[in-house]
């Protein structure tokens, strides 16, 4: 296999792993790091790389539309983002100490709570009594909706803030966006409604992946060989996404996507028990 | 009533100033990744990929002053690094805008809260993380 070949396939790849990432919600990064060591036998390292760079255009791909639609939460987000950021600044200091079969193991743990994330149900109602916290850092607002502005607040910010913590910690140990921890952390404990936890979760996902790619980069993770493809790739494959989310319905597609990423995730587990990576 | 009025106008601003910033990041940074792969392809097409083994990567790729000579020098893998240069930047360009409207709201809570998030990311990329 020489490189135009391994390049044409990985884009392919890539593609498509851009595609089901913005179809079922889980994002670009998450389905690179299996393509890359379980399709390739890349190196783990290599494929963490490679996906921080995924999931950093597919985040800002996408959050430049939603911003522009009002419905993520700016000041939530950036709030939010000082858990992340010093969570993934942790994260890329422990990769350094972490055995890279234990690295494979959280991810594929990691990977199914994702899945299984995506298949929950969600709330949309909107609080309307929000805790003092809330008041105090602005964190309440209002987003569209078909039905007109819908206002709400928030509860919890302790909670959700120290979920964020965990999540940016496993996003920069694992190069990946957490974004179903994201969604948990808004979602379930600080009771944001569900359209503004997703798109103020991806618009967060951006800023995360880049407080450790940076660090990743200065080591050499990143190698140009893998991100051009991957880059490619994943963008057009989220574009085809975010056209063809509105036409179909993604139920079915979901729930066999989440069972075909678990079993992929207990492969990664298995191979990360047996040291194979 | 007027000062909120004239808040919102502003937070509009804001989106769409960093709905755009993040369009135009990812769109140069993808077409810079497209020309240095082509040009890539062009000069190692026929090798053989090595990526079994990790390596990292030579100190032209992880530092900007590696990747700006070897763009000089017309090395595709350069160009397509500078093109993950931009694409990583693009987040952190956002937080400097959000920066610069969250001053011009006079919103002084967020004007920390985004200085907080900034040094942190100027901490991962000068801290000497790297190892």
């Amino acid at each position: 296999m020489n490189i135009l070949f391994f390049t044409l396939i990985l884009l392919l790849g890539a593609y498509l792993a851009g595609l089901a990432g913005s179809l079922t919600g889980l994002g670009g990064g998450v389905v690179i790091i299996p393509l890359l060591t379980l399709g390739f036998h890349v190196d783990i390292r290599y494929a963490i790389g490679a996906a921080l760079v995924a999931s950093i255009a597919t985040s800002s791909g996408s959050a430049s539309a939603y911003v522009k639609e009002g419905i993520t939460n700016i000041r939530l987000g950036m709030f939010l983002e000082i858990a992340t950021t010093s969570g993934a600044v942790i994260g890329a200091i422990l990769a350094i100490y972490t055995p890279v079969n234990i690295v494979a193991i959280l991810f594929g743990v990691m990977l199914i709570f994702s899945a299984a994330m995506t298949l929950r149900k969600k709330h949309e109602t909107a609080l309307t009594e929000g805790s003092k916290l809330s008041y105090a850092l602005k964190l309440n607002s209002s987003y569209p909706t078909k039905e007109g502005i819908i206002e709400y607040k928030l509860k919890n910010v302790a909670g959700g803030f120290s979920i964020m913590t965990v999540a940016g910690v496993l996003s920069g140990l694992l190069g990946i966006g957490s974004g179903a921890l994201k969604v948990l952390a808004m979602d379930s404990a600080m009771r944001v409604p569900f359209r503004v936890s997703t798109t103020t979760s991806n618009f967060m996902v951006g800023v995360t992946a880049a407080a450790s790619a940076v660090v990743y980069l200065q080591r050499g993770y990143i190698d140009p060989g893998i991100a051009f493809p991957v880059i490619i790739g994943v963008l057009a494959g989220a574009f085809t996404g975010s056209k063809l989310l509105m036409r179909i319905n993604v139920k079915w597609l979901k729930i066999i996507f989440c069972s075909a990423i678990t079993l992929i995730a207990i492969n990664m587990i298995y191979n990360g028990i047996h040291h194979k990576f | 009533m007027k000062i909120e009025k004239i808040n919102k106008v502003t937070d509009y601003d804001m989106q769409q100033l960093i709905g755009q910033v993040l369009r135009y990041g990812v769109l140069i940074s993808g077409i810079v990744a497209i020309i240095g792969g082509i040009w890539y392809l062009y000069q190692h097409g026929s090798g053989i990929p090595h990526y079994t083994v990790f390596n990292g990567e030579p100190a032209g790729y992880t530092s900007l002053t590696g990747i700006l000579k070897g763009l000089g020098e017309g090395s595709a893998k350069e160009i397509i690094q500078l093109g993950v240069v931009i694409l990583i930047a693009t987040p952190i360009l956002r937080i400097g805008f959000s920066l610069l409207a969250f001053v011009l709201e006079k919103d002084k809570l967020y004007v920390l809260i985004t200085v907080i998030v900034l040094s942190i990311i100027l901490f991962s990329m000068f801290g000497g993380l790297k190892v």
